[in-house]
């Protein structure tokens, strides 16, 4: 094993010389990319990666062009996931028989997907993955809507928001089933590490990337991702809306090891009304009317319960 | 005609990021890469931007934030400070300018074709610091 990169403080991180590049074509403000940066460089070893398609592979390959420094494959949509699971498969399978040119390096094997690639689309092949056990990471870039195309609904938009296949409108309060618990299905293959992040709570995100990359095994990284776009707020608020979203504790911030043990590892100092966060995007704004009100309130029940749920277990050490 | 290997494809069907030697390449700053033409950083996106951003050097505590929360890899940092701004990748989202925790901020933007020395020269004394306020749509 080579050592993990050390990464005590901001400064110490600034010094990283980043291996995803510019003038790639993701919207101003997009968050794919500061995940991205964030996976990236919490290593110094070689990376091995690919992307199912969306919004971060359709903008960072664009011929005559790449924007990554690194090994890099895209197939199709459903297989980022297989795609990393061939080549990692192929890495030990040349270093048993001695036929690796330098053995002494550990390249980490990574593959990113978006939500619809991940909790629709390329599931059963991820499952698949987790399954036969492979030493890789699969990052969902979690902005809840297929935003590449367009803005479609997936298992992971949740209720109530606007999508253009769940509008809202007079007869309609928009998508009408909660979001997928995709942490949950990932622990329950007995995973060594599961974990849910957000790019604001950077140095929780880094540590948590960090466990993963040292975990023998399949890691499951959720990492949340306010699309400008398809969320509809500025695009210079991306960070401020993923704080709405992690102190509210729509998001919040855990890990699970081992398919059985979960800790919480934010805990906001003010937890903030969930109805702030969903009055700041565009998606939600109809849920702000006379007919639609009782809904922010079943919102605010809801994560409520979630949070209980959370904290419970937690406790119990399960 | 040669006949070519497995990695001989031409481009289009495998990018190259850099020419030659390239072991390392995780700890080797921009300035010292040798990147080819098919990679993105030779490009550029600063006809995108209708507002920019600038940088005040004066008030500016080097907490990195910009580095850390800029998408486009466009906050030049190096010996852990905060240098300046990579107008050939910056997309002008503003984030940075949003995350900047200095009175009166470090960085503000500016219409693009502000001239730089002017905008420094009238530069707010001290904002009324706006807090964790998000814009409603
Ligand atoms: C099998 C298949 N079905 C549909 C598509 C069209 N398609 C391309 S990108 C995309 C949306 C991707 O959504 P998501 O995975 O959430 O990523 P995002 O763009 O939101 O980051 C779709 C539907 C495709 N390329 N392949
Ligand atoms: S649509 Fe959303 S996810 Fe896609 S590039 Fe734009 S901001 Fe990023
Ligand atoms: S966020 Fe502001 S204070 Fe911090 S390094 Fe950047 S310019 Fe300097
Ligand atoms: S405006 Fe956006 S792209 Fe430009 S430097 Fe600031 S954060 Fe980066
Ligand atoms: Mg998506």
């Amino acid at each position: 094993m080579s050592e993990m990169k050390k990464i005590k403080n901001l400064k110490e991180f600034s010094t990283s010389a980043d291996r995803f590049e510019g003038a790639n074509l993701l919207c101003p403000g997009c968050a794919h990319s500061i995940i991205v940066r964030e996976v990236l460089n919490a290593t110094n070893d070689d990376l091995i990666l690919a992307a199912s398609t969306g919004c971060l592979e359709v903008c960072t390959a664009v011929y005559p062009y790449t924007s990554w420094d690194a090994s890099w494959i895209h197939i199709g949509f459903e297989n980022g996931s297989s795609a990393v699971a061939g080549a990692e498969a192929m890495y030990k399978a040349l270093k048993t028989k001695g036929r690796l040119k330098q053995p002494d390096r550990t390249p980490k094997f990574v593959a990113f997907g978006g939500d619809g690639a991940t909790y629709d689309i390329g599931f059963q092949w991820i499952s698949g993955c987790f399954e036969r056990g492979h030493n890789m990471m699969y990052v969902c870039l979690d902005n809840e809507v297929y935003a590449n195309t367009g803005g479609q609904r997936s298992s992971s938009t949740p209720i109530g928001a606007s999508a253009t296949t769940t509008p809202a409108g007079r007869v309609s309060y928009g998508e009408k089933r909660n979001k997928k618990d995709m942490m949950a299905i990932m622990a329950a293959h007995g995973a060594p590490y599961v974990a849910q992040v957000a790019p604001n709570k950077w140095k929780d995100m880094v540590a948590k990337i960090q466990k993963g990359f040292e975990a023998e095994g399949p890691v499951y990284i959720n990492a949340m991702s306010a699309c400008t776009t398809e969320w509809k707020f500025a695009p210079e608020d991306t960070i401020a809306i993923s704080d709405l979203a992690t102190d509210s504790l729509v998001f919040p911030l855990y890990e699970i090891i081992d398919g059985t043990k979960l800790n919480i590892t934010y805990r906001p100092k003010n937890i903030i009304p969930v109805r702030d966060y969903l009055g700041a995007q565009g998606r939600f704004k109809h849920l702000f009317t006379k007919q639609n009100e009782y809904l922010i309130d079943e919102w605010q029940a809801r994560i409520d319960k979630q949070w209980d749920y959370l904290q419970r277990r937690e406790e119990a050490s399960v | 005609m040669e006949k070519k290997g497995w990695d001989g494809f031409e481009i289009g069907a495998m990018l190259r990021s850099f020419d030659g030697a390239t072991q390392d390449i995780a700890t080797t700053l921009p300035e010292n890469r040798p990147y080819s033409q098919s990679n993105s950083f030779t490009a550029s996106v600063a006809d995108w931007r209708i507002e920019k951003p600038l940088f005040n050097k004066e008030y500016c505590i080097d907490c990195q934030f910009c580095w850390i929360y800029c998408p486009d890899m466009s906050i030049i940092s190096r010996d852990k400070k905060m240098v300046g701004i990579d107008f050939d990748h910056c997309k002008g989202c503003g984030i940075c300018v949003q995350v900047c925790p200095t009175n009166p901020k470090s960085l503000l933007m500016f219409p693009e074709q502000k001239d730089e020395e002017a905008a420094l020269a009238e530069w707010p004394k001290k904002e009324k610091k706006a807090d964790a306020e998000v814009k409603e749509d």
